[in-house]
């Protein structure tokens, strides 16, 4: 079977090696020469000349060329190497290409060729030189990058996006350069094994060297080449007399020791996934699998490889091959003489197309296990690469189908879907060659950032749209990448550039104005920054970029609309600090809502700011009012009342005579309140007026009642109400009787009762009766209780409402007393 | 009616309490593993109706503590504060937390602002050095269901801020409150707006709702009718001695978060006793309407139905009926036992309270007032209150009932009330009168010289001036021309709520809004109020086709309302088929009304 030919046994399993496609850059590429960096997941690959392998060009000083492809060798961008010696090249996780120089310094540049930024790995190494690099993966997904000084030390940053240069403990044995090393990431801790000769050390992190025992078993002279499989769990270490030791990164396990018969140190020595080791020596291929199994390959011209997740990368000059050991499902499937239930059905399904019953006898024979054999037939669909085959086994499983009646098409549905767009990545045009097992493991929102990462937008939306991905994580995400893009293009009319990107985001919902507005601002484009600023619908998002362009005014006013106050107090107290008090003051001054905010801001937080805004206003009532406010937080009596005359003189400003003549009045009263207690060594500051008068009169300073009472201008009235009330209240029956006869009551004589009775003297309350009006006579005498006479005394004045008055008082359970009440309202209505 | 309002129902409310618990069971689950809570006082009654200690205790929570200042507290090693994004309580924090740094302790510290984290808070803890040591975040507060048709922001402050201080910070969370409501019950077709607050608030909700994605418009809505007033536009309501029920409990004893608390002098026992008002209490869900003159025949009758009840016990024959009795009847009847000892007491304390001093002088007064006849018997009765040190709560409280109602003292009236009040209650009531002045509570009219000639005529012949309330007062019949005929016991008119003497005027408009189909009653209505108004009317055609939930209406009180307002809207809802959802900022009576817009000072 054609399907099988290019499968290898390696042991007991099956290894395949198959083309992903051709490489485009056949003509410009000759890998024997160059510096080779190509980018896990199918991604790109960074090309250098190499110095040391091809031979100079005489007479010019070339200054190198770094060519950046995709994976199917179509050429992205070059760039003119203008600084110092590279050494190594690599690419970080988010696919950015760093280029490590000999003076320790690491440049980044983005896929495109266009720099970003440098990093450099300490003094150190500048000065010293470095003579190896290793880029690395943590554990932790950060990229990291370790270099081997010619002092033979090891510097390291495990995140190159927030560097800290490490310097990792020094080896016994410094005049011996190290025979090679490896940097290993292993949960949170990333360390570094380093050999010497005969000796493994590890370096790790906290400046600790440990000698390494090796669980090897033929003699040792030297290990001269390392190489740590993807997942960084597996070591395998090439000595010097060709043995080819292969165990776990922990030393702890081998799992074979493998004579190479070749003591040439291998030009590469890597993993295949986790399931065998490959080295390669000029222009041959050895796979070595954990059993001594081992497999050549031979080829005409120099390849590199790239250890993936589930396999190995062969890129050649003209071609691009995938490496693997043949998926279970896929071996199932078609392994010569397979009897496992996906090669029936898969059988069947070939056989029902050419129109034979065998089909029938092949479905009969896994009718119970259809279900399992279709999910075997789309697994394998999905690691196969020829769109051809992939749809002979969904054909397969979709035949399979028919004969089941309740199957869930989730599976089938998504395996399409993902193929589908697995099939429109790897296009050549696009070059991303992903297996379907590398996608799972890197996820479709990661696929679109690297296709954004391309500028491959219409493809990423089309993808997003296709796979239904709701718009924020999907379609906006990509337009607003889109949008951001286009900002940075130099060139295109800023006018012109906001009504393209207006026109084509609309109001597509989770599209960020501001972020794209940003990009804008950072590319000093400030125009086109306010004018995207105008389409974004969240104020919260638009107005801080207003304050950071310095569009004081303008954000104030949008923070306003937005209705959000919050938003105008980050505005204001921004300004405050950015702009001089006096232009901060004007330029508020005139927003109604930003004053009432300010003001109420600092009523808070800077009392002496407030009354200086009032002042500045002209508002001089809210001055006297902040300033008695501000006259009761003190303790001093002499502050407190040098407040009030302030207090006094912002209320007679603001033409309120009322308030000034209160304010005069309350400053007297309070040096009368101080006299007293300075006299009397009692207490009175802090009590009204009337409580000042009421306590005199308690204590029976009738000098300080009478000069008060003129002072203060207390009409008649009060001052009998306070009288009475302070007699009754300490018991001072005589000079309450005394008092009533002193003149003729202002307020009647129904008060005097009142008081009494409410100090439930009723004797004394009953003097008072006498002199009560006959109109309050009744509801006197209810006070007293004397339901009685309040009746009688109202059937005399024929008074009817004040009879059902007395009617309401008087308690159900005094039946007598109610039934007369009642004959006397009748002989009322009566008459 | 009766075969429509058998189909209306009120959206389920208890969604945005599950919600709500939701939310703050993620908040807690977002500090992994044990922790003390911090309380903000304020937020401990609110908090206890979205969750339980049970729920505190099954996130994680270790120990709950009260923030007060000054006050240094134990415990674990992490800590979340749960306090309103106020300046001042974020002060206090900052303050615990620098405390314990001095003295060395270190915690892991988190900050939930309710409603949302704002900017001021944060400067604040930057300023205070404690930014960098601790985690904020926010923990959106909006709507307590404090019954299946009250919804409460508990934001007692609102009125204040917004209507006298003019800062429009609590707009967002009324907003926010509004988006989450027609996020769960679709969009509300038809918005009425009555005030500036309320179309603020309108604005903002629709810009939020356009912002956030959610549809504008629905054909599936629950809720047909939206009114948002300003409590501003009616001040006299919160100003009348409340005669309901529910009002009165809340006059005397205080609800909060629909909580009584009552003393010893109510439970009859040793200690007081706390009580969550809700229609679960069968005896109280059939009182809280009430007038309070029909309360106790209930309670009274309700009494010898529970003796019945345990009486049946005496007629148990087998062990089954027993059982029976012992497992349902009993549990029951001990729960409607303790609910109705603890009526009966509240009750006899607000009788007793009614009888005691000068209750009814001030009720006919401020009937007098409302009525707007009596005048000079009324400031005196007032002057007197004053003179006679009765409790400046009171005396406040019909000072502005009497300004309202007049549209303002006259110059001279004004004067010399305000100096009579200082004089008597101490000079830093300045402030305060300030303050009510600024809102409008109690104003001095200015008037031009020939309304000035007509007010002194006015106050030589006793008549009231004319001002908005008592054209509103005849245009919306709010006053009963003869009030002997409202009916106490089986209401008949929604003035029984103030014993027939004045229907709370925002009701009334809001009746005549769902009433009346025509434009031009609410035109002349419009001409007549001197605020704002607008409406927002999406469902014109839709009234016509009958959506039943047409019949379902929210009302949401910017600034407060009253339990008065409450069951006046409950009269209304069931007098004319409707369904009401009442939402407000926080409810309030005189007493916390007036507290809130005063000034304390140190």
């Amino acid at each position: 079977m054609a399907l099988t030919a290019d499968w290898n046994p390696l042991g007991d399993v099956f290894f395949r090696k198959f083309d992903l496609c051709s490489m485009q850059w056949s003509d410009q590429v000759d890998l024997q020469k160059s510096i080779v960096a190509a980018a896990p997941f199918g991604g790109p690959i960074a090309l250098i000349r190499d110095e040391a392998r091809g031979q100079k060009i005489s007479g010019v000083a070339s200054k190198p060329l770094i060519q950046i492809f995709t994976s199917a060798g179509k050429e992205l961008a070059v760039i003119r190497w203008n600084s110092g010696t590279i050494l190594k090249l690599g690419w970080s996780n988010k696919l950015d290409l760093l280029c490590v120089q000999e003076d320790g310094s690491v440049l980044i540049y983005n896929i495109f060729g266009v720099y970003k930024r440098t990093i450099t790995l300490g003094q150190e190494a500048r000065d010293v030189r470095v003579i190896q690099c290793h880029i690395f993966n943590t554990s932790s997904g950060t990229t990291g990058a370790a270099v081997l000084t010619s002092s033979y030390r090891i510097f390291m940053v495990t995140n190159i996006d927030e560097p800290r240069i490490r310097r990792l403990a020094e080896v016994p044995g410094a005049e011996i350069p190290p025979s090679c090393w490896s940097v290993v990431s292993l949960q949170q801790s990333t360390h570094v094994l380093l050999a010497k000769e005969a000796k493994l050390y590890l370096l790790d992190h906290e400046l600790h060297c440990e000698e390494q025992e090796v669980p090897i078993n033929s003699p040792v002279d030297s290990y001269i080449e390392m190489a740590v499989s993807f997942n960084n769990k597996y070591l395998a270490l090439f000595c010097s007399s060709g043995i080819l030791w292969i165990g776990s990164s922990s030393l702890k396990e081998i799992y074979c020791e493998f004579d190479t018969k070749c003591q040439k140190r291998p030009q590469q020595l890597a993993w295949c996934s986790t399931v065998a080791v490959v080295g390669c020596w000029e222009d041959i291929l050895l796979m070595i699998g954990p059993k001594k199994d081992w497999i050549k390959y031979t080829y005409d011209s120099a390849v590199h490889l790239v250890p993936e997740i589930d396999g190995m990368r062969i890129i050649g000059n003209s071609s691009h091959e995938f490496l693997q050991r043949v998926p279970a499902c896929v071996e199932e499937i078609y392994k010569i003489g397979s009897m496992s239930e996906g090669a029936m059905l898969f059988e069947a399904s070939k056989e029902f197309q050419r129109g034979s019953q065998k089909a029938d006898e092949y479905i009969r024979m896994i009718r119970d296990k259809l279900s399992h054999a279709m999910n075997q037939c789309i697994s394998a669909a999905g690691h196969e690469f020829d769109p051809v085959n992939q749809k002979a086994l969904l054909r397969a499983a979709s035949f399979g189908k028919c004969f089941l009646e309740d199957q869930k098409s989730d599976f089938f549905v998504r395996m399409c879907q993902e193929l589908r767009v697995l099939n429109a990545v790897r296009n050549k045009n696009v070059g991303i060659l992903l297996t379907y097992q590398q996608l799972q493991h890197l996820q479709v929102p990661v696929l679109i950032d690297r296709l954004l990462l391309q500028k491959l937008y219409w493809l990423a939306i089309h993808i997003c749209q296709y796979l239904k991905m709701p718009d924020i994580e999907g379609a906006s995400r990509v337009l607003a990448h889109w949008a951001c893009d286009k900002v940075q293009q130099s060139g295109i009319e800023e006018e012109q550039l906001a009504r393209a990107i207006a026109e084509k985001l609309g109001d597509t919902p989770g599209v960020s104005y501001s972020e794209i507005a940003n990009k804008a601002i950072e590319c000093g484009k400030v125009d086109l920054a306010i004018r995207l600023l105008g389409c974004e619908l969240k104020a919260a998002e638009q107005v801080p970029l207003l304050l950071k362009m310095g569009r004081n005014q303008l954000a104030l006013t949008k923070a306003i609309e937005s209705g959000d106050t919050d938003l105008v107090y980050t505005v204001l107290l921004n300004l405050q600090e950015r702009m001089p008090r006096g232009e901060f003051l004007m330029s508020i001054r005139t927003v109604p809502v930003a004053c009432s905010l300010y003001l109420q801001f600092c009523r808070e937080h800077n009392r002496p700011m407030l009354l200086e805004l009032y002042y500045q206003e002209d508002n001089f009532q809210e001055e006297g009012n902040t300033r008695i406010a501000d006259s009761y937080e003190d303790e001093r009596f002499e502050t407190r009342v040098s407040k009030l005359v302030a207090t006094q003189d912002a209320f007679n400003k603001a033409k309120n005579e009322c308030a000034t003549k209160l304010t005069e009045e309350q400053i007297r009263l309070m040096r009368f309140q101080r006299k007293m207690e300075e006299e009397t060594n009692k207490p009175f500051l802090d009590l009204s007026l009337h409580e000042t008068m009421y306590k005199l009169i308690v204590e029976n300073n009738q000098k300080g009642v009478e000069q008060l009472r003129k002072d203060f201008k207390v009409p008649d009235r009060r001052f009998w109400w306070m009288k009475i009330l302070a007699l009754s209240e300490t018991g001072d029956w005589n000079e309450l009787d005394r008092f009533s006869k002193s003149k003729k009551s202002p307020i009647g004589y129904e008060p005097f009762v009142e008081v009494c009775v409410k100090n439930r003297n009723f004797e004394e309350a009953q003097k008072y009766m006498g002199r009560v009006t006959p109109e309050n006579l009744v509801r006197c005498y209810v006070k007293l209780g004397k339901l009685e006479q309040a009746a009688e005394s109202a059937l005399q004045s024929k008074n009817a409402e004040d009879l059902n008055f007395v009617l309401s008082k008087c308690p159900p359970s005094n039946r007598a007393l109610f039934e007369k009440i009642q004959t006397m309202r009748n002989q009322l209505g009566a008459k | 009616m009766a075969g429509i309002s058998e189909k209306v129902n009120l959206p389920d409310v208890q969604e945005l309490r599950h919600s709500t618990r939701m939310q703050l069971i993620n908040k807690l689950r977002s500090v992994t593993g044990l922790k003390d809570l911090v309380l903000d006082s304020e937020l401990m009654k609110p908090l206890d109706r979205v969750a339980g200690a049970s729920l505190l205790k099954e996130n994680g929570v270790n120990k709950i503590f009260k923030l007060e200042p000054s006050k240094s507290l134990t415990g674990i090693d992490k800590r979340i504060y749960l306090i309103r994004a106020t300046p001042f309580l974020v002060k206090m924090v900052a303050d615990q937390i620098n405390a314990e740094h001095t003295e060395g302790i270190r915690r892991n510290y988190t900050i939930l602002l309710v409603p949302r984290r704002l900017h001021v808070c944060e400067l604040i803890l930057e300023r205070e050095g404690v930014y960098g040591y601790v985690n904020i975040d926010e923990f959106s507060l909006d709507f307590i269901v404090l019954d299946k048709d009250v919804l409460s922001l508990e934001s007692p402050s609102f009125f204040r801020s917004f209507f006298m201080e003019g800062d429009q910070t609590g707009c967002h969370q009324v907003a926010r409150s509004l988006v989450s409501v027609q996020e769960l019950f679709h969009a509300i077709p038809n918005v009425y707006c009555l005030g500036r607050c309320a179309q603020m608030v309108h604005n903002l909700t629709t810009l939020m709702m356009s912002n956030s994605g959610c549809e504008l418009s629905s054909p599936n809505y629950e809720i047909g009718h939206l009114f948002l007033v300003d409590r501003d536009c009616d001040f006299v309501t919160p100003l009348c001695s409340q005669v309901t029920y529910e009002g009165l409990l809340d006059d005397t004893f205080g609800i909060a978060s629909g909580f009584v608390e009552f003393g010893q002098d109510v439970t009859g026992k040793d200690q007081s006793s706390k009580l969550l008002l809700t229609s679960h209490d069968i005896i109280f869900e059939e009182i809280r309407n009430r007038h309070f003159s029909n309360v106790s025949c209930y309670l009274s009758s309700k009494a010898k139905d529970l003796q019945i009840g345990y009486d049946k016990r005496h007629g148990l024959s087998s062990v089954n009926e027993m059982k029976d009795f012992v497992a349902n009847d009993l549990k029951a009847l001990k729960q409607q036992h303790r609910s109705l000892s603890l009526h009966v007491g509240a009750c006899e304390k607000i009788s007793k309270g009614k009888s005691e001093g000068d209750f009814s002088d001030i009720l006919r007064t401020e009937h007098c007032l409302l009525e707007g006849i009596d005048m000079k018997a009324c400031h005196n009765h007032i002057e007197e209150m004053i003179i006679r040190q009765q409790s400046m709560a009171q005396c406040l409280r019909l000072l502005c009932l009497l300004s309202v109602t007049q549209g303002g003292l006259t110059t001279d009236i004004y004067k010399s009330f305000k100096r009579l009040f200082v004089q008597s209650f101490g000079f830093e009531q300045m402030l305060t009168l300030y303050n009510l002045k600024r809102v409008g509570l109690l104003v001095e009219a200015e008037k031009t010289q020939a309304a000035r000639q007509l007010g002194k005529v006015a106050a030589v012949v006793n008549i009231p001036l004319p001002c908005p309330f008592r054209s509103l007062c005849k245009r919306l019949n709010l006053i009963p021309k003869s009030p002997e005929d409202i009916n106490l016991k089986n209401p008949n008119d929604m003035s029984y709520v103030f014993s027939g003497a004045y229907s709370p005027m925002l009701c009334k408009i809001i009746e005549q809004v769902l009433t009346s189909y025509d434009g031009a009653s609410l035109e002349d209505l419009r001409k007549l109020m001197t605020v704002p108004m607008s409406l927002d009317i999406k469902a014109k055609s839709a009234r016509e086709k009958a959506n039943h939930n047409s019949k379902v209406a929210m009302v949401y009180f910017l600034g407060g309302c009253t339990f008065s307002e409450i069951t006046a809207l409950r009269f209304l809802a069931k007098q004319r088929g409707y369904k009401i959802l009442i939402a407000t900022t926080g409810i309030i009576n005189s007493r916390t009304f007036l507290n809130g817009v005063s000034e304390p000072v140190a």
